[in-house]
């Protein structure tokens, strides 16, 4: 695990990169997030993708699949990886999925 | 970054429905993980991407002690179809997408499909038997000249 600053917060981050502490995540981490990943910045069909992951994590308390996300983000799967060529959960400061598809 | 994997390139060499859909699960973890991911069908593998095949896979239910089913009683007419038809609804339940729907989705995902040369040379194959998702038929040596700088996992 590492410590550093994202949008002027002290957060935890894991060897992979995702947050230890989802609840610290903020819209300003998000953009930091993407940034370490060349997304810059984040366009509308991002933000649609996140927003909807954040709200999947907030309801069920863990991140949607990847199927899930293709049938029901509003962007396909194919979008989805040209999106966030490393998937998006990571940006969306949710913990790895716990499904397995 | 600690000990962390970036890519994995895996190999699926087995037909049959337990065979393929390990290799799957785990290349479509890794892009779900954000990892760069290749899959390499080789041998009766190929089955997984072939356009009349994909659709009829089956479980094998001789030859595997896993079944826990007598091997006389797995050789009967229609065992590996209904052992296979039982898997899938099972498979449904956890909301598992069919091999087609699989492949093609983890083809969507931006990992790298790929048929093996030398396999699809010996089973009298052309590119045209497999499904559009495929993205080329490559030799051994090509395969590890894109799994370079990453894991291989044969399944």
């Amino acid at each position: 695990m590492t410590l550093t600053t994202l949008a002027g917060v002290d957060v935890e981050l894991h060897d992979e990169g995702f947050l230890v502490d989802p609840g610290q995540w903020t819209e300003a981490i998000a953009v930091e997030l993407a940034r370490r990943e060349g997304i810059d910045p984040l366009s509308k069909q991002h933000w649609q993708v996140v927003r909807f992951m954040r709200s999947e994590y907030s309801a069920k308390g863990t991140g949607p699949t990847v199927r899930v996300l293709g049938e029901t983000s509003g962007v396909s799967i194919k979008e989805l990886y040209q999106l966030f060529p490393k998937g998006p959960a990571k940006i969306a400061g949710i913990p790895k999925p716990r499904g397995w598809i | 970054m600690g000990d962390s994997i970036s890519k994995v390139s895996i190999i699926i060499s087995k037909g049959s429905l337990e065979g393929i859909y390990p290799g799957l699960i785990m290349a479509n973890g890794a892009r779900a993980e954000g990892m760069e991911a290749n899959l390499f069908f080789t041998f009766f593998g190929l089955d997984a991407i072939h356009m009349k095949r994909f659709e009829h896979i089956k479980v094998a239910t001789v030859g595997n002690p896993g079944m826990h089913i007598a091997t006389m009683l797995g050789g009967l007419p229609g065992m590996s179809a209904s052992a296979t038809h039982m898997l899938e609804k099972k498979m449904e339940e956890f909301d598992i997408p069919s091999i087609p729907e699989f492949v093609e989705m983890i083809a969507d995902t931006g990992c790298g499909t790929f048929g093996c040369k030398a396999s699809v040379d010996l089973f009298g194959f052309t590119k045209d038997d497999f499904i559009d998702h495929v993205s080329d038929i490559i030799t051994v040596g090509e395969f590890y000249e894109r799994a370079a700088g990453g894991e291989i996992i044969f399944t």
